[in-house]
């Protein structure tokens, strides 16, 4: 019994390894670009074509630069503090919202452009992710700057560790002030972030109790910015040093010690993992895989290359009921259509405002839960409106054969 | 406080259903559905604050928890009982003065959840706290009891994109501008929901275009609006919809939205602003709908995922909290004032109000009194209807 246990477990590795080693054909190709990237590029999908699996998976989750591949533009070069924005007129103080808006989002687009390789595409696609699971938004936080700054924390850590990444936005000025934190203080504290971080960044509804957020809420008073230089300040006289609960774990907890509480919680990895196979994968997770993988995530320190390694070799992404089953996010079918197209993008500004128009504007996510994606993207007025882009796009161009591929259903899947 | 809960003990559906005399005779018409009375839904995003909405002006308890912003007994518009409204609100006094307004007080559900997500998603689903649903209420309404093929859709949604109570089912169209949405129409592709999981949700999405399109096309005989509606978000969705329904298209349900009331910071201006909107916009609703001869035929619910905390924070403003205080308006809506306020001196652990009013009670009154449906299969349960709609 126990022999021939082993015996299958040794066929079934022998199996995977012999999928993963096969040479992928132009279609395999087409489907790890799509997913891990924003379109595949017609010479990337030929780089790619003939490698094996393994090899592949190990090129897209090499090493690249840590910051964007397109400049800070002028306009938000320098942080304008509410100080300084106060003592402007209603009318200059709308104007400058609206610049420092529209420049913030046609870098981040730009950027999406400028990502050249397969590897700097997932980069991205990991950058953006993040936006949408550590979700600000600059219709709350109100500085283009800002948000900038979470987004570069954000490429920086995209593919690196989760747990250095959770403190790290934890303390990061624009997240500081979404959530509340920079007003909360000993006596009072506002609970917006301990709750939305154990619900959203972390455990997930279920996990805790409304005791646990109160304790840690207290934990986290003294997190706040200098309003002057935008930069996070920790302020001693707001913090509530006195004895808490979280989880179980008791002490003088400060905000640090509760991330690394949330962190130790195997709910934490699990989380994580089902959102990353959702994003990658399919939009209905294996919760046995899930939990194999969300222990690997955590033996390796949350390091994230780990488990997108594992998601992106498992049996699940290349099977065939997998593949054309999730709805392209706006940012996949704006970006990608251009990248698979191979054509220039116009006026990138004007593509941020398309996006927006799709149900994607970038910086600015619904609410804290972020953009629920999936079949959600699609609804009467998006679809209409991808249909529109398709139609203007290639009319232009002349390419009925690809306008009406681009009109059918299927094009909106990947 | 007084319960003005007009229905005492008696089922009101128990008796219909022994009495099918009693149904809206609008239900029993031949041939007509249930559905031609109109419901207007408006969604006060973020988490209205009711204790700021519908004041309880006379409960020195309401300043004492909100020593900074708390609307002043001198400012508040009186409706009786202690409670008034926030001054902003100034637009809705008529309709309360012809009593089509009433306001409901303490409504909620057991055991409540503090997250604007799930919160939202149990008043969309009409779940349990402890239940989690894949479809929302009216989503199983339109799919239990189907509306006839004529209507243009099931639900229209306009400015927001987010189905709430109709995800997972019926025909439900989200527009912005109705023209716009008829002339693009024509790139969608009739082709039923044929293939599975997404691929047949966008072909479903395909083929709801193209009908709703059909009939939102034919504004009836070019027939413009005399009433004005305010320049502001929520003025220009209200104008939206009054072009849906003037175009002659039918439609069960309408959904508007307003956002912002997740008020943790500096709450009195921001909240001013929003109630200000709100009452302008339902009172312009109103005008264009009289003008359209549909008012009494039109029942507008505000909802909300929670109130918020009855103490205000530190950072003038308040937290997330529990029961919360809603209008219901329309021509046929019977005014005044329903359920029962929550006592400011018996906060829960969390500091939260403990809720009156099953918030179920509110759909129950749809789907039993509006649309003289039976409601136990689409809520679960029975739950007794309000008595603002006869």
């Amino acid at each position: 019994m126990k022999l021939s246990l082993r015996l299958l477990a040794c066929l079934f590795a022998s199996a995977s390894l012999a999928a993963s080693a096969a040479p992928l054909g132009r279609d395999d190709a087409q489907h790890l670009l799509n997913r891990a990237g924003f379109g595949a590029r017609a010479a990337d999908v030929a780089d790619y074509s003939g490698l094996s699996r393994d090899a592949a998976v190990a090129r897209l989750l090499g090493e690249t630069p840590r910051e964007a591949a397109s400049p800070i533009p002028a306009e938000l070069a320098d942080y304008v503090s509410p100080g300084r924005i106060r003592q402007l007129s209603d009318e200059e103080r709308r104007e400058l919202q609206r610049r420092t808006g529209i420049a913030l989002r046609r870098w981040w687009v730009d950027t999406l452009f400028a990502a050249q390789s397969p590897a700097e595409q997932l980069r991205e696609r990991m950058t953006l992710f993040w936006h949408n699971h550590f979700v600000s938004s600059v219709q709350k936080v109100k500085s283009a700057r800002l948000m900038l700054e979470q987004n570069r924390l954000l490429r920086r850590h995209a593919l690196g560790r989760f747990d250095e990444l959770l403190h790290a936005v934890a303390k990061n000025p624009a997240m500081v002030v979404y959530l509340d934190a920079a007003t909360s203080r000993r006596g009072s504290p506002n609970e917006n972030f301990a709750r939305e971080v154990m619900e959203l960044f972390t455990l997930g509804e279920g996990n805790y109790g409304e005791q646990d957020i109160k304790e840690a809420a207290r934990a986290f008073t003294g997190w706040s910015i200098d309003p002057a230089t935008g930069e996070f300040r920790w302020r001693p006289i707001a913090h509530d040093d006195g004895f808490k609960t979280v989880l179980g774990v008791s002490g003088n907890l400060d905000g640090d010690a509760v991330l690394d509480i949330l962190l130790a919680q195997p709910q934490t990895a699990e989380l994580l993992t089902r959102k990353l196979w959702r994003e990658f994968v399919s939009p209905t997770p294996d919760e046995r895989e899930v939990k194999r993988i969300a222990g690997r995530l955590r033996a390796f320190g949350y390091d994230m290359r780990v488990a997108l390694r594992e998601l992106l070799l498992g049996s699940a992404f290349w099977a065939e009921a997998n593949r054309q089953s999730l709805v392209k996010s706006p940012v996949d079918f704006v970006v990608g259509s251009f990248n698979t197209l191979g054509m220039e993008p116009p006026d990138t500004a004007a593509l941020a405002g398309l996006l927006r128009q799709l149900g994607q504007d970038l910086f600015a996510p619904p609410n804290v839960r972020g953009w629920p994606g999936g079949e959600a993207w699609i609804n009467s007025s998006t679809l209409l409106a991808r249909k529109q882009m398709a139609e203007r796009l290639l009319r232009r161009e002349g390419r009925e054969d690809l306008r009406q591929a681009m009109l059918d259903p299927a094009y909106q899947l990947k | 406080m007084k319960r003005r809960d007009f229905l005492g003990g008696i089922s009101a559906a128990g008796l219909l259903g022994l009495m099918p005399g009693l149904l809206p005779a609008v239900a029993l018409a031949a041939g007509a559905s249930p559905y031609r009375r109109l419901l207007i839904l408006v969604e006060l995003k973020g988490g209205n604050d009711g204790l700021n909405t519908v004041v309880p002006y006379t409960d020195p308890n309401y300043y004492a928890l909100r020593p900074r912003i708390a609307i002043p007994a001198g400012e508040v518009l009186p409706l009786g009982e202690g409670h008034g409204l926030h001054p902003a609100l100034q637009p809705l006094l008529p309709l309360w003065q012809a009593r089509e307004l009433a306001v409901i007080h303490g409504l909620g559900y057991p055991k409540p959840n503090l997250s604007h997500f799930r919160s939202i998603e149990i008043w969309d689903t009409a779940s349990r706290s402890d239940e989690y649903l894949q479809q929302g209420w009216l989503a199983r309404s339109f799919l239990g009891r189907p509306l006839p093929a004529g209507f243009a859709a099931d639900a229209v949604v306009v400015g927001s994109q987010d189905m709430g109570p109709f995800s997972g089912g019926g025909r439900v169209v989200a527009l912005s501008n109705p023209e716009q949405f008829a002339c693009l129409a024509r790139l969608a592709q009739e082709g039923g929901g044929r293939g599975s999981g997404a691929l047949a949700h966008i072909r479903r999405v395909e083929s709801d275009i193209v009908s709703a399109a059909t009939k939102l096309s034919a504004p009836a005989s070019g027939f413009a609006l005399r009433s004005e509606f305010p320049q502001s978000g929520f003025g220009t969705a209200v104008r939206t919809a009054c072009q849906v329904l003037g175009s002659g298209a039918e439609v069960a349900v309408l959904r508007l939205s307003l956002a912002g009331f997740d008020t943790h910071q500096n709450q009195p201006g921001v909240h001013a602003r929003l109630l200000g909107q709100l009452a302008e916009g339902l009172a312009a609703l109103r005008s264009a709908l009289i003008e359209l001869t549909l008012w009494d035929r039109t029942l507008v619910l505000s909802y909300a995922e929670f109130g918020r905390r009855p103490r205000e924070n530190q950072s003038n403003g308040t937290d997330h909290g529990t029961a919360n205080v809603h209008f219901a308006l329309g021509g046929a809506v019977r005014g005044g004032l329903y359920g029962e306020a929550p006592d400011l001196a018996r906060l829960d652990a969390d500091g939260n109000l403990a809720h009156t009013v099953d918030f179920r009670r509110l759909y129950a009154t749809v789907l039993e009194r509006w649309w003289g449906m039976e409601s136990a299969s689409v809520l679960g349960a029975r739950f007794e209807p309000l008595a603002f709609v006869v």
